[in-house]
């Protein structure tokens, strides 16, 4: 057989939801940390360290939503269905930080509090439900004839309310550090102090879902606790220590990128371990990306404009970051 | 929720999101070419009043934009939430259109957005005009991927059914289907109309104000010519529609006239108005005029068409909703028409500017053109019911398997949020408005682009904190 136009499809798919993690990860994560900085000029600092990149970010939910639908069409009716209320809810908290965003700056002072407290209550919601789902889209849906056949509160578990919980932790880790890189003085510092405090809560979190994810489903236990499956996966928690050494290490030095590089090691590895537990189902429990795929006909028609413009999203989106490279200081920007 | 069926739940809340969002599209499409339209005036005649104007509409523009990726965030996903069914059995046609829709937005929002907005002074006056063009260019081809979606929906042809679902068999034929290009162009032209009556009201609005300078009298001359020149053509690509519609839709023409069956060989009487009642399966209080349904439909006097009754019930389409939205949109039209007819006759005796009876009209019709583009989608939509692909799948079999409770809680939420922050987003655009084109407002310096705080990203930004403070104190 030639190309395998479903792993080629799930390759993107997996690329882009890792760079929306990445990228809206930071951003949402400063807006779960504002309640932390209460000054007004801490605030407009914090957010214009991201002003400049955070709807780019979006873009990749939106082109992961779009792929998948052209992709893998089953998958995004079973799963997008079943995760009906907390996707709706992210959503909303999405819509809410995104304008709030640009209505912050213009309001007048009586308004501004309003859309401080929209962008910190859209933040943590947006972020909150994705975990939620997450935890979700682990755990397998109830699939009947190719439908979504259980409850619409489903979705509600205890451990999906803990990956919620966690998600909040890892983008609120994301946020601290990114602060680290791009700010100075006692801003930086309180950022410090923030990073040492979510570090440990990290790690807890992802040594309780190492241990909690294989409990749910034999299969995910048998995928990685067989032999020789153990001896190729095992890289992927000894990694996790040693990005965590090295993380710890970087705030006692008090270097300001490197604390922002290991956390995105330690979410990379996070979600590898995630898709070692799923792959290569795109529904969990039992729908892979051959049976929930598009024919032939509309992967590869669809691939051709992918495969076309994803590069120049990406080389703008290197450059943007690239242009607005250091650190932001108090007073800058025409705010 | 008020006694509605899950099914219609989900369909409500569809529509609502769905018509919240298109507004903001369509201005989109409309200001592009206007702005490209002013920037070629101005490249060519280099009289500042065209450059004034545009930097005035591009920061309506860029608000409007941001506000349209805002709310479309939530319909690449209401496919999958809402409608599970139609996605798992036609996401192989839908999806890759969805797609190159978005591959489409982005492409334009990273390469050609960001010199429109911000790159008046960094780059040539040509190259600029390129970008404004581009931009035009994007949005109508975004549109075109829409359209060519939804009237594969209306119109599907070029695919298989295999295992349950369909397979595209020929690209060609989907996207090119039969109603296709009258669906691509009577929107393209409403989305044109839809600007041209909100820039002419905005002028109206200016000049009942007492502002008044020149840049503002050639807004509301532009929209009047746009007006005069588009309405009557709209007319004609709607009739065109109407035909298209009668060979592949009966059942939605016959339900947009409220026509019931025809009596032998006589030709079918226009109704005016009345209200179609569908379990007494005929048109109540209504006023028609004899033969004249027949002449428009079948550009005959005694031609016949097929009525609702020679449908069987469960494939009719909402009579009651669809004869009245369609008569909201032909009504607007006709409003349309006389409003570029009487500013013909005011421009010839000079009155056009200072005539206030004539100025408030146009101020009323600001949102006509939005609305009815709303009414002529809700006929269209709805007039393709009981399907969700005509012919081909319908939509209670599309709808995800919800239950009344989380869909009302979810269609509440909805609603108040996009209230408020839609609601704040076109105040926000109306006090832009309201501060009208400055003189030389094209010669500040502005900032922006990648990594600068105003980016393409965020076009939003573009629209600067003096501008809304400026606005307020004006109120004052």
């Amino acid at each position: 057989m030639g190309v395998d136009l479903s792993i080629i499809w799930a390759v993107i798919i997996l690329f882009g939801v890792m760079m929306y993690i990445v990228m809206d990860g930071f951003d949402l994560g400063i807006g779960i940390l504002y309640p932390f900085f209460k000054q007004k000029d801490d605030r407009d600092v914090i957010m214009n360290t991201v002003a400049p990149v955070w709807d780019g970010n979006e873009t990749w939910l939106v082109l992961g939503g779009a792929g998948l639908l052209a992709a893998f069409p089953l998958a995004y009716a079973v799963i997008l269905s079943a995760l009906y209320l907390p996707l709706i809810f992210m959503l909303v908290g999405l819509i809410f930080r995104g304008v709030a965003f640009e209505f912050r700056f213009k309001a007048l002072d009586h308004e501004r509090h309003f859309w401080d407290k929209a962008f910190i209550g859209g933040s943590i919601a947006a972020t909150f439900f994705q975990g939620v789902a997450l935890g979700a889209y682990i755990q397998g849906f109830a699939i009947k004839d190719g439908q979504f056949s259980g409850g619409p509160m489903d979705w509600l578990s205890p451990f999906a309310l803990f990956t919620g919980a966690g998600l909040l932790v890892a983008y609120g880790l994301l946020g601290s550090t990114w602060l680290i890189m791009k700010t100075e003085g006692e801003l930086q510092a309180r950022a410090y102090r923030i990073t040492r405090v979510l570090v440990w809560v990290m790690l807890a979190t992802i040594a309780i879902i190492s241990v909690w994810t294989p409990l749910i489903d034999e299969r995910i236990s048998a995928r990685w606790f067989s032999f020789p499956n153990m001896m190729w996966f095992a890289p992927v928690p000894i990694l996790v220590a040693a990005a965590a050494v090295l993380l710890l290490r970087s705030l006692v030095k008090q270097q300001h990128a490197t604390p922002f590089v290991f956390t995105l090691v330690l979410i990379f590895l996070g979600y590898s371990g995630l898709g070692i537990s799923v792959w290569p189902n795109v529904v969990p429990p039992n729908i892979t990306i051959w049976q929930a795929a598009a024919p032939p006909q509309s992967q590869g028609f669809a691939l051709i404009g992918a495969l076309l413009i994803i590069p120049i999203i990406l080389m703008y989106t290197i450059w943007s970051y690239y242009v607005f490279r250091g650190k932001v200081r108090a007073g800058e920007g025409y705010h | 929720m008020f006694g509605f069926t899950a099914l219609e739940l989900a369909r409500i809340q569809f529509g609502f999101t769905v018509s919240f969002h298109i507004i903001f599209p369509a201005i989109t499409i409309g200001l592009a070419s206007y702005l490209t339209v002013l920037e070629a005036c101005w490249l060519r005649t280099k009289k500042e009043l065209y450059r004034d104007l545009y930097h005035f509409w591009l920061k309506i523009f860029a608000v409007n934009f941001g506000m349209g990726v805002v709310s479309g965030l939530v319909m690449a996903y209401e496919f999958g939430t809402n409608w599970s069914g139609f996605s798992a059995f036609a996401g192989g046609i839908t999806g890759p259109l969805l797609a190159y829709e978005v591959l489409t937005a982005f492409f334009l929002e990273a390469g050609f957005l960001g010199v429109m907005l911000f790159g008046w002074n960094r780059v040539g006056p040509a190259l600029h005009f390129l970008a404004t063009a581009m931009v035009a260019l994007g949005t109508l081809i975004s549109a075109t991927w829409i359209l060519a979606s939804n009237s594969w929906m209306q119109t599907p042809q070029g695919y298989e059914i295999i295992n349950g679902r369909v397979v595209p068999v020929d690209w060609f034929a989907v996207i090119f289907n039969p109603s296709f290009p009258y669906r691509l162009a009577h929107m393209s032209v409403a989305a044109f109309l839809a600007t041209a009556l909100m820039v002419g009201a905005s002028a109206a609005w200016l000049l009942l104000k007492g502002k008044d300078n020149p840049a503002i009298r050639k807004m509301l001359s532009m929209a009047m010519w746009m007006l005069i020149a588009v309405a009557p053509i709209q007319a004609v690509i709607g009739d065109a529609h109407g035909l298209n519609t009668l060979h592949h839709q009966p059942a939605k023409l016959a339900a947009m006239e409220g026509h019931w069956e025809n009596k032998g060989n006589e030709g079918v009487p226009l109704i005016l108005f009345g209200l179609p009642d569908m379990y007494a399966e005929e048109t109540k209080y209504k006023v028609e005029i004899p033969r004249l349904g027949s002449l428009i439909i079948t550009h005959s006097l005694d031609g016949t068409y097929q009525g609702l009754k020679e449908f069987p019930k469960e494939d009719r389409p909402n009579s009651t909703i669809v004869f009245w939205s369609f008569r909201v949109m032909v009504g607007l039209g006709l409003l349309m028409i006389l409003l570029g007819a009487i500013s013909v006759w005011l421009r010839w005796r000079g009155r056009m500017e200072t005539s206030r009876p004539f100025l408030r009209f146009a101020l009323y019709m600001g949102p006509a053109g939005l609305v009815a583009m709303l009414a002529g989608w809700f006929t269209t939509e709805i007039g393709r019911q009981p399907w969700v692909v005509y012919n081909v799948m319908r939509t209670a079999d599309a709808v995800s398997p919800h239950g009344v409770v989380e869909l009302s809680i979810t269609l509440g939420i909805f609603i108040v949020v996009y209230f408020a922050v839609f609601g704040t987003g076109i105040a926000y655009l109306l006090r832009l408005i309201r501060k009208g084109p400055i003189v030389s407002e094209g010669l500040q310096m502005e900032v922006g682009g990648p990594g600068q705080e105003r980016t393409p990203a965020r076009p939003l930004s573009a629209a600067r904190k003096s501008d809304r403070d400026d606005a307020h104190k004006d109120k004052e």
